[in-house]
């Protein structure tokens, strides 16, 4: 089997209106989608998390603090799953939260 | 992994408005929604790293600890900062130093929150809009939960809410306590809101009992707040939290199933909530320093007397003097009604029956539920009148089935 890397792009979304309530389902989404994905013995590592923090280096020695992308969107988290193909690593994808507010999830195989 | 959800919704119902509160004395009030902005997004990348990884060991802390981060980003990268900021204040760099200070100590939240109270509490900016800002801001509801506790949409909230924070910017209004000298008046109008934030819930017409309930333990939470600070822990502050103790000791007998409200006198005391009742006399006694008495004093004597079940000629005497004392600072229909209640009981039927006749309160259902106990085997046909009157005025299908309760029962009575 090979390993791909589930990339959550979240894109700018009015999460100003959330309550308690809201955040409260939106994690047990996210706590079901992995469970689902852990129950088929595909979940290789869900332990690191990307800091909030970052640099980007320019040509030129530029570092800045950002912005990463230049569009309102953000690179939110990502999970290292196990699948024969990319195909199936895809199929993994569905139905991860991020696609419910209209981010997106970029799939990439892991080459060693 | 139930306990982890319920975690999440706590977290978001306890930090909220403390986040909000440090962020915006950062960012000054008139970027409220910059310091809403950041509290929100901590709270979505919690929920995507928290569902994937589970509970971080200090759930608080992690909060803060990106919650502060992402401020000095914002100072750091967004636009809007060398546009709109920036030339009312100081230099970007000293911005970032003051977002890298950014403290969540918790004398920092408790100092920040007072502030966000004495601000949103401003007399400049009153309006209908005050409350639901004080819903948002001070006490982390949803936009969706305060459309529901006013029975209005979520379209009318947004503009209420935006029409608000238009205010604190016109007003200039900033976050600070006000000047010594200013206090005990400006203290009225933060009580005020709190009063009328605990009656958004208790009178609600909202069929939510649990978000009823929350509304009415968060204006309990603001009270206590102000107990903390001598300045703002005035008599009346703590004649204002018995009060709400008091009322909320019956929530639990006040409802029967289905939202329906169950009446004083129906009620059953098992439920009445003994440590709500005795934390209420504490801050009763609390109260009694002094030589001022408010209308909360007068309402929180009232509340402690409907806290004792048993009817004694000398309750009822002593809520008949309260009344008569509270209507002579604050008249309202309602307490006219229930000051009517109160003289029935202690003097008599017949001497109610003529008080009652005087008030000519016409179009309010009440009076007539009031008239009609009143005419009861005094005068029967008048009775059923009253009743009849009574149904037709009422608003809610609940009221009219409780009124057509008392019809039937004059009916029975009557055939037998």
């Amino acid at each position: 089997m090979k390993e791909f890397l589930l990339l959550f792009r979240q894109s700018e979304y009015a999460y100003r209106e959330y309550s308690a309530e809201d955040f409260q389902s939106l994690m047990k989404k996210w706590q079901d989608w992995t469970g689902g994905i852990a129950a088929q013995g595909k979940l290789v590592s869900n332990g690191r998390r990307l800091s909030t923090e970052g640099k980007v280096l320019k040509a030129g020695g530029v570092i800045t603090d950002g912005p990463f992308v230049e569009i309102r969107e953000r690179l939110g988290g990502f999970l290292v799953v196990q699948a024969d193909t990319l195909e199936e690593a895809t199929t993994l994808a569905h139905g991860c939260p991020v696609l419910d507010s209209q981010g997106c999830v970029e799939v990439r195989e892991i080459v060693s | 992994m139930e306990k982890e959800h319920e975690s999440l919704k706590y977290l978001f119902k306890q930090e909220f408005s403390k986040m909000v509160a440090v962020i915006s004395k950062l960012f000054g009030l008139q970027h409220i929604e910059i310091a809403e902005d950041i509290v929100s997004e901590t709270f979505l990348l919690a929920s995507e790293t928290w569902g994937v990884k589970g509970l971080p060991p200090n759930p608080a802390a992690w909060l803060y600890t990106v919650a502060k981060q992402k401020a000095i980003h914002h100072f750091r990268r967004n636009k809007i900062f060398d546009k709109k900021v920036l030339p009312e204040i100081v230099a970007r760099q000293e911005l970032v130093d003051d977002a890298e200070a950014l403290s969540f100590s918790q004398e920092n939240i408790k100092d920040s929150q007072l502030q966000m109270l004495f601000a949103i509490c401003n007399p400049s900016i009153a309006s209908e809009a005050q409350i639901g800002l004080a819903l948002r801001i001070l006490c982390g509801f949803g936009i969706d939960e305060i459309a529901e506790a006013f029975l209005s949409n979520k379209e009318t909230i947004n503009k209420r809410l935006f029409r608000a924070k238009e205010k604190l910017r016109e007003e200039k209004i900033r976050m600070e306590l006000p000047p010594e000298n200013e206090i005990p008046q400006r203290l009225d109008n933060v009580l005020h809101i709190i009063y009328l934030l605990f009656s958004e819930g208790y009178y609600s017409q909202t069929q939510n009992q649990i978000l009823q309930q929350d509304l009415c333990l968060e204006a309990l939470r603001l009270g206590l707040m102000l107990t903390a600070y001598d300045k703002t822990n005035r008599p009346k502050t703590n004649a204002l939290i018995a009060l709400m103790c008091f009322h909320a000791s019956r929530f639990n007998a006040r409802q029967a199933g289905e939202g329906e409200v169950v009446l004083y006198e129906a009620q059953n005391e098992a439920l009445w909530d003994q440590a709500l009742i005795n934390q209420g006399i504490y801050f009763l006694q609390l109260s009694a320093e002094g030589n001022e008495i408010s209308s909360y004093h007068l309402e929180a004597r009232i509340a402690y007397w409907h806290c004792v079940k048993e009817d004694t000629p000398e309750k009822w005497e002593e809520i008949l003097q309260l009344y008569n004392a509270l209507l002579m600072i604050n008249y309202s229909p309602s307490v006219a009604l229930n000051r009517t209640f109160a003289l029935y009981k202690a003097n008599g039927q017949q001497e109610a029956l003529a008080e009652a006749e005087k008030l000519k309160l016409e179009n309010n259902h009440f009076y007539y539920v009031l008239l009609g106990e009143l005419y009861k085997n005094i005068d029967n046909d008048k009775a059923k009148a009253s009743f009849h009157r009574a149904w037709q005025l009422a608003k809610t299908d609940t009221e009219k089935q409780g009124i057509q309760v008392q019809i039937n029962r004059l009916t029975d009575e009557h055939t037998h």
